[in-house]
């Protein structure tokens, strides 16, 4: 699956996930909630950038 | 420029004071600041920061009374912001552009997108140890305290650490450490937390975690702005716990602004009914107070009325910078509550709820708009408007 990284240098590893903001590890780019921001920054979805 | 200060055996505050500087990108300081830059002498020179461009030949000077600055060998960047690498480039020219530039992974990125040159860039992230000569150097990646590049650099045989602009304060004046100044800094620092560092209190609060967890022995806390915690470095840690709960107390504010005076009469009478329920209250004009002034009061504050006028379908233009700049900074733990004059179609109450909303808020009541100027019964419900959310606040209190 692929990790996505924020402007602000957070990567959103979809292994990992974002426990502390109840998204379990597993959980794919694509099937995150709308309402789910970068923990670090607060940037939302559409600024981060697909890793190669 | 002032006489280098000797904070350690060898370990130098060469930075400068900006006694002029009023607004810090929208920030109003009264007193100035310092932009603080640390000289570690030793087998190995190592410059940790550096000060606004405008300042490079004083930073240059203050070296000079130590020792000649080619003969730094290295620097350490824990802030890309240019208040603290301004004088970068300058220093980089003078000591030769191959020598280490020690910065966190967004650090490099950052600077290179400031300075747009390849600098000898050495990243080092969390829990790397550098030595150099004789010195010591641990890295703590502190991201989005407050920029995506900033860390700390602490000194573990000397107990030092240097944190950037956490546990900074916007002061420039004839005193240099906590133990000096005494109470006076406090607003300062608590100032600074309010405009600069609140919006990232979730970070502050795993940071703390972390740096109790590590057990850092820390004797000194060196910021990139203001005075040095050298008494009671414990003193800034405990007030940040504090201030990143973002715990409400049992005070209230009323921000307006007024066209005609009619939402003036309205926010006095608003205030009136808060304090009837024995809360605190500050009465805030949006064009007396300047909005980093209403940003410290809110830090703390458990209730927030928002007056503004209709003008043109929309809110007043002066409530409409303050809520921009609060809403940016994200207080969290607020009741709220709207009111406001209007001549036809008013729709700024309607508006200001959105805001609170759209901040987390919790709207008391649906607010209370007045057609032209309040009578005795429009004054009436403003009052009731404010016992209301004083109410609402100590029953959150009490609960």
């Amino acid at each position: 699956m692929d990790k996505y990284e924020c402007p602000c240098g957070y990567v959103y590893d979809p292994a990992e996930g974002d426990i502390e903001n109840g998204i379990d590890p597993g959980t794919a780019w694509e099937d995150l909630p709308e309402s789910w921001v970068c923990p670090l920054c607060g940037a939302e979805q559409e600024y981060f950038e697909k890793m190669d | 420029m002032f006489t280098p200060i000797e904070l350690a055996d060898g370990i130098y505050s060469v930075g400068c004071r900006d006694w002029d500087i009023r607004d810090f990108h929208g920030y109003y300081i009264p007193e100035g600041t310092t932009y603080n830059a640390f000289l570690v002498t030793g087998e190995q020179n190592i410059l940790i920061d550096t000060v606004k461009s405008n300042f490079k030949d004083e930073l240059l000077a203050n070296i000079s009374r130590i020792m000649d600055p080619k003969n730094i060998d290295a620097v350490i960047s824990n802030h890309t912001e240019m208040d603290h690498s301004g004088s970068l480039s300058a220093i980089m020219h003078k000591i030769g552009e191959d020598k280490p530039l020690y910065c966190s992974k967004m650090g490099a990125q950052n600077l290179k997108n400031h300075f747009n040159r390849e600098y000898n860039f050495q990243v080092v992230g969390s829990g790397d140890t550098l030595t150099l000569g004789n010195r010591t150097f641990s890295f703590l990646e502190t991201r989005m305290l407050h920029w995506p590049d900033s860390m700390f650099t602490y000194m573990p045989d000397e107990k030092i650490l240097f944190s950037s602009d956490a546990f900074g304060q916007h002061y420039a004046g004839d005193k240099f450490f906590d133990d000096q100044i005494g109470d006076y800094i406090m607003p300062h620092a608590r100032k600074y937390y309010a405009n600069i560092l609140l919006h990232f209190s979730p970070r502050v609060q795993t940071l703390l975690a972390d740096v109790a967890k590590m057990n850092l022995d820390i004797r000194m806390i060196c910021p990139d702005h203001g005075i040095i915690w050298r008494k009671d470095p414990s003193r800034i840690i405990t007030a940040y716990d504090r201030w990143s709960r973002q715990e409400p107390v049992n005070k209230a504010l009323v921000i307006f602004d007024s066209m005609w005076e009619s939402t003036t009469k309205m926010a006095r009478t608003v205030t009136s009914g808060i304090e009837s329920e024995q809360v605190g209250v500050r009465l805030m004009n949006t064009r007396k107070w300047h909005r980093s002034d209403i940003m410290t009061e809110i830090l703390d504050a458990g209730a927030v009325a928002v007056g503004s006028p209709t003008l043109n379908n929309g809110i007043f233009p002066v409530i409409a910078d303050v809520l921009t700049y609060i809403k940016g900074l994200r207080p969290q733990n607020k009741l709220a509550a709207a009111f406001g004059s209007y001549g036809w179609s008013g729709e700024a109450v309607k508006i200001l709820n959105k805001e609170f909303e759209e901040m987390k808020w919790e709207t008391v009541d649906p607010g209370v708009k007045v057609l032209y100027v309040p009578d005795e019964d429009d004054l009436k419900r403003c009052f009731d408007l404010g016992a209301t959310l004083a109410k609402k606040l100590k029953e959150k209190l009490n609960a």
